[in-house]
Formats: structure tokens, C-alpha cells, sequence
């Protein structure tokens, strides 16, 4: 089981790199209530009968690992949130795409921690393939809330080739940058700006 | 700290250019494969790519490929890392945490010597003793 809600994003995204989607759009919004984590890809998406039989563990399309009857990432993903009273939601149409969108909530004792984000970012915008990729990542526990966005090809033509350590090692200080930028704000003037 | 911005990055970029060594060009065959299936995530494969990564920057290697992919079928030993190195064995290491990631690239990358106690697949037959690689 994963132990962290940035464990449960980077398994979702990873589906749609390895569905061999051309166009894949995250969005990881975290405020002090909660953390929402929105996944879609213009993938081979699902049947009806294959969206059905989605959160079975004991389950799989066969397509990752031809030999396997297992497949655990979402059967993971829907049992942490029904253990922790969060919300999730698939969308699948063949040929088309599939979207995935999972809330936890941040006061049930039951739901993971958060996760490194960074590495997490760092992790799914590296992964080999010729996809587009963007990550809109939004923060509303910070006082005024923050807010990125990266793009893979962007990244790629800054970086140079992203499977090269040199190109790891500069996308790795500048999601960093974006990630860790701020000092938090006084409390004093983050009250202020509450009130 | 300020937000970096993509200018700035290619900035960086240049500048590491310039500082391209020996080291580089000897290690530009060189391949780090982390298995970042839904196994080796949940056991921790993310900081193992992180710590690779770190390890690479203070070791001054910018030429080794790193790549990710899924399940290797080892997944009671994740987080799982395959290594290709010119002139060695290829290598599948199990349990690779942050700590061992280090120290594969000091001791197998830079020093050309396996980290006998995490070799889980593929070594050649003729240089594994009982217990490990020599």
C-alpha cells in the first residue's frame, strides 16, 4: 500500500505514461481542508466493461505485463479513500481518454500524508516517452496562495535531453525553486490578510 | 529562496556545459534504470531516483543516463535499479534505498566494483561466488 497521497498521484499518472497517452494535464491542489488531485490523458481509455472492473485488484487488461492477473494501483487508490471518507472519480471513454480525481481529506486521521511533492513532480515529468505533460499545481495554505506550472517540452528544451544526469540535475533545482520558494509569511501579516 | 525562472535554467544550463570532464565522456554509456511500478513506489522509488540524482550532481557526473521504468518482477526486493556499465556485468539491485543509490554510483559507476550485498539478478555466472559477487 502506498504511504503517501503523492504516492497514489505519481501511480495514477504513470497508467497514463505507460497507456501511451500523447497529452497528459495534473492538477495537485492542496488547501488547509484538503488535497485534490486531478489526472487526465487522451490515452486508449477504457471500455465499459473494463471501467467497471476498475477497482478490482484481481483485475488487469493484460496489456502492462501479459502473464499478470493483478493490477493494484487504483484497487490501492480507492481503498485508502474509502478507509479515510475522502471522494473519487473515473471517467474512461474507448478511444478518447480517461480522467481520474481523487480528494483526501486533510482532518480524517485515516487519510495518508501528503507526500514530497518535488520528488513526485521530479519523478512524473521524467519518466522516457515523447508525451506532452503539464502540472498545475496550486497551494491555498500558503497566505497568498501560490501557484506553477510546468510543461514538459519546456522543461526538456531548457534542460536539454531528460534522461541525461545533467538534465536531471538542473530540472532538479529548479522544481525545487518552485516547490520551496517562499519562507512562510509572518503569521502576523498572514492573520492580517485572513481577517 | 526565489522562484528560478526558465531563462535562468538555460543559464544554468551553459554554464554546466562549460564544465563537461574526463569523467563525463568515460560514463556517456552509462545507465541507471529505476523500476518505478506501482511495487516500487509504494517501497520507496522515488527518493531512490532523488538520491541517484544528488549522488550524481556531488560526484560530478552529468553524462549517465537515468531513466525509469515499470515493474521488473522483483517486487519483493523494490525499490529495484537496473545498472549498465561498459566492460561490467549488467546488474539488478534490490532493497536500493537512498543509501545504497550513493553508494552504487561511488562504488559501481565510479569505481567499476559491484555492491555485492544488493546484486539480485544478472551478474555473469562466472564471477559470482557463493553469498554474492566477488
Amino acid at each position: 500500500m502506498h504511504r503517501s497521497i503523492c504516492d497514489f498521484a505519481l501511480d495514477v499518472i504513470q497508467n497514463s505514461i505507460e497507456a501511451h497517452s500523447q497529452l497528459i494535464v495534473i492538477d495537485f491542489n492542496e488547501s488547509d481542508e484538503d488535497v485534490v488531485v486531478f489526472v487526465a490523458d487522451n490515452g486508449p481509455g477504457m471500455s465499459a466493461e473494463q471501467l467497471e472492473r476498475v477497482r478490482d485488484p484481481f483485475f488487469t487488461n493484460g496489456k502492462k505485463h501479459a502473464e499478470r492477473k493483478a493490477g493494484l494501483g487504483l484497487p490501492f487508490l480507492a481503498q485508502a479513500i474509502e478507509l479515510s471518507g475522502g471522494s473519487f472519480e473515473i471517467d474512461s471513454r474507448e478511444g478518447m481518454g480517461t480522467s481520474v480525481k481523487f480528494r483526501f481529506s486533510k482532518a480524517d486521521i485515516d487519510s495518508p500524508p501528503v507526500g514530497n511533492i518535488e520528488s513526485t513532480f521530479f519523478a512524473a515529468l521524467t519518466f522516457p516517452g515523447d508525451h506532452e505533460m503539464v502540472i498545475n499545481r496550486t497551494d491555498s495554505t500558503e497566505v497568498p496562495p501560490d501557484s506553477y506550472s510546468l510543461t514538459r517540452s519546456e522543461l526538456s528544451e531548457a534542460c536539454g535531453d531528460l534522461e541525461t544526469s545533467g538534465a536531471l540535475i538542473l530540472l532538479k533545482k529548479y522544481v525545487h525553486s518552485l516547490e520551496a520558494h517562499s519562507e512562510k509569511w509572518p503569521e502576523e501579516k498572514a492573520n492580517s490578510l485572513k481577517n | 529562496m526565489a522562484k528560478m525562472t526558465l531563462e535562468e535554467l538555460r543559464k544554468l544550463r551553459e554554464e554546466q556545459k562549460k564544465g563537461l570532464s574526463r569523467r563525463d565522456v568515460e560514463n556517456k554509456d552509462t545507465q541507471i534504470i529505476v523500476g518505478m511500478g506501482t511495487c516500487g513506489i509504494a517501497a520507496g522509488a522515488k527518493e531512490t531516483l532523488n538520491a541517484f540524482i544528488q549522488e550524481l550532481e556531488d560526484s560530478e557526473l552529468n553524462n549517465v543516463r537515468v531513466t525509469q521504468t515499470g515493474c521488473m518482477g522483483l517486487c519483493y526486493v523494490e525499490p529495484t535499479v537496473e545498472v549498465i556499465v561498459p566492460g561490467m556485468p549488467d546488474v539488478i539491485y534490490g532493497k536500493v534505498d537512498a543509501d545504497v543509490a550513493r553508494k552504487i554510483v561511488r562504488k559501481h559507476i565510479i569505481n567499476k566494483a559491484l555492491v555485492n550485498d544488493h546484486v539480485y539478478d544478472k551478474p555473469a555466472a562466472d564471477i559470482v561466488e557463493e553469498g554474492g559477487a566477488k
